[in-house]
């Protein structure tokens, strides 16, 4: 293959890979679906489950993507300093998310800033954002997609605590934003919250938190109780399914922490909603990939 | 299940399949006899409104293009691809977060007439207000099932301010048996998301409590 015929390969892979994570639900979040419909007891809550997983079968049937808002592409990639695509890489999404756009279709929602116009095609200043680890010596590609919508955006919150506030500052920060906002955002929400020492490193974690596998738990030990602790709290507020009442609010809590400076204590929240449209697709040199989240996506030239 | 339409007491409600089914254009009559809870589907026309649109009307005072009074307005920016015929086809649609159109929701119920307003989320106490005084209800339909709603709709019949963009834009659309709405807000100004809120609150604080006392004895670990 030729350098262009390569790019042109992987594009195309990329393009079809985020419309096709715009129908389909990775397999985490079905799954966890499924275990929160069969918990719940309240028959009002059980029929929006109901009516969710009536959505994803129509969906996929029909191809269309299942929710209307099909947000902004968010990606978060660890690219081998010698996969052979590296340079080309970043043009190479942009176009991905422009045919996405057009082929899927995907709704336009990027509007430019102080222009205030819609630019039709998710492409803009700064979007889609692409969040770049290098990793030496290693010549194949991770990339993580995500397509943020607006409803569950809204809510996310960042901010420095006092340290002497503690452990306890930062779990009253994420109850009063769910207890505020968290009705509107879709539930059951995945919630992601990260903790180091300023309003950027810990906004940036929480939303690399939200690109774990549903379930999955910090390495901390102490971290991970948090997380546990954090998602039994939440759901016993009965946040319930469109915020509606029910036994569960959550998918999830996870938690990503860094270092704080001994002054602060960085704390940040992002949401996705129950719609959690994650993929992570993971290429070797030659451009042949595996897609653990979503083990049904092919690739036909 | 029967087939069979039966007319119940309201003017414009018909209960097809067990489903509690009101048409376009709702008397005030219809709309009046809802409560908080009630889960209806509607038949008739319905426009998208979301935040530009009620900007235009409210704050820049511009006149609505289409006249939806007594009809019903959906908060949401659908997805919408141009068909062979030079028309227009919904590919997916689903409900907006409803609390962003609170400010200006009052004065656009007053100007448009509109007596149901489709959403997601809850609405404060301005809409709870027009709900009130000129007879209109906000019904929740949940929200991110866009294709199950899409094949509800029957026919765009019309766009207006496509100038704003795909999910701003001002859509016209025919829906049969949308939904399932569930009444949020009704004529008495009753609000089932406030009420709903106000026993969240008093729950976050005992479970802040709890969760801060069982993570203290981690801390000690
Ligand atoms: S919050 Fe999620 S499910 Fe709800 S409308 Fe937005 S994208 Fe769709």
């Amino acid at each position: 293959m030729t350098l262009n015929e390569q790019v042109e390969k992987m594009t195309d892979i990329m393009a079809s890979f985020i419309g096709y994570t715009a129908i389909h639900l990775p397999d985490d979040v079905v799954s966890k679906l499924r275990e929160l419909r069969d918990a719940e007891d309240d028959p009002a809550a059980k029929s929006i489950y109901d009516m969710m997983f009536e959505n994803m079968r129509l969906a996929s049937e029909l191809g269309r993507p299942s929710c209307q808002d099909t947000g902004l592409v968010q990606f978060r990639i660890d690219c081998g300093s010698r996969f052979p695509l590296l340079e080309q890489l970043q043009a190479i999404l942009v176009t991905a998310v422009r045919q996405a756009t057009e082929k899927t279709p995907l709704r336009p929602n990027a509007v430019e800033t102080f222009d205030e116009i819609n630019t039709g095609d998710n492409i803009g200043t700064g979007a889609p954002s692409i969040s770049w680890n290098i990793i030496p010596a290693w010549n194949g590609c991770a990339i993580s997609t995500y397509l943020a919508g607006g409803g569950c955006s809204l809510p996310g919150h960042a901010a420095v605590l006092m340290p002497g506030e503690g452990y306890e500052g930062v779990v009253r920060f994420v109850l009063d934003r769910i207890a505020e906002y968290g009705q509107n955002a879709c539930p059951p929400l995945l919630v992601g919250v990260g903790i180091a020492n300023s309003v950027d490193t810990a906004a940036q974690l929480s939303k690399k938190a939200l690109f774990r596998s549903v379930g999955s738990r910090n390495p901390n030990e102490k971290a991970a109780k948090m997380e546990q602790l954090l998602e039994d709290g939440i759901n016993a507020i009965g946040v319930g399914p469109q915020g509606m009442g029910g036994k569960f609010s959550v998918l999830g809590v996870h938690i990503e922490n860094a270092v704080r400076h001994t002054a602060t204590l960085g704390v940040g929240v992002s949401f996705s909603c129950w719609t959690h449209r994650r993929g992570d697709i993971v290429f070797d040199k030659d451009l042949s990939f595996t897609t653990s989240t979503h083990p049904g996506f092919t690739y036909e030239q | 299940m029967n087939n069979e339409t039966e007319r119940c007491g309201r003017k414009m409600t018909k209960i097809i399949n067990e489903k509690t089914v009101l048409s376009t254009p709702f008397t005030e009559e219809d709309i009046r006899s809802l409560h908080t809870g009630d889960v209806i589907y509607i038949t008739g026309d319905i426009a998208t409104g979301r935040d530009d649109v009620h900007i235009r009307v409210v704050k820049e005072g511009m006149e609505l293009p289409v006249d939806i009074h007594g009809k019903a307005l959906m908060h949401a920016g659908p997805i919408v691809r141009s068909t062979e015929e030079n028309g227009f086809e919904v590919v997916a649609i689903g409900p907006t977060t409803s609390m962003r159109m609170e400010k200006l929701e009052y004065d656009f119920i007053k100007e448009a007439g509109v007596r149901l307003i489709i959403g997601k989320g809850g609405m404060g106490e301005h809409t709870a207000e027009a709900c009130r005084e000129f007879g209109a209800v906000h019904c929740v339909l949940p929200a991110g099932n866009a294709v199950v709603t899409a094949l509800c709709t029957e026919e765009i019949t019309g766009v207006e301010w496509l100038d704003l963009g795909m999910p701003e834009a001002l859509w016209s659309i025919r829906v049969k048996d949308l939904g399932p709405l569930i009444v949020t807000i009704d004529t008495s100004g009753k609000n089932l998301f406030e009420e709903k809120k106000l026993k969240i609150a008093d729950q976050k604080e005992k479970q802040i409590e709890e969760i801060c006392k069982r993570f203290e004895s981690v801390l000690l670990q």
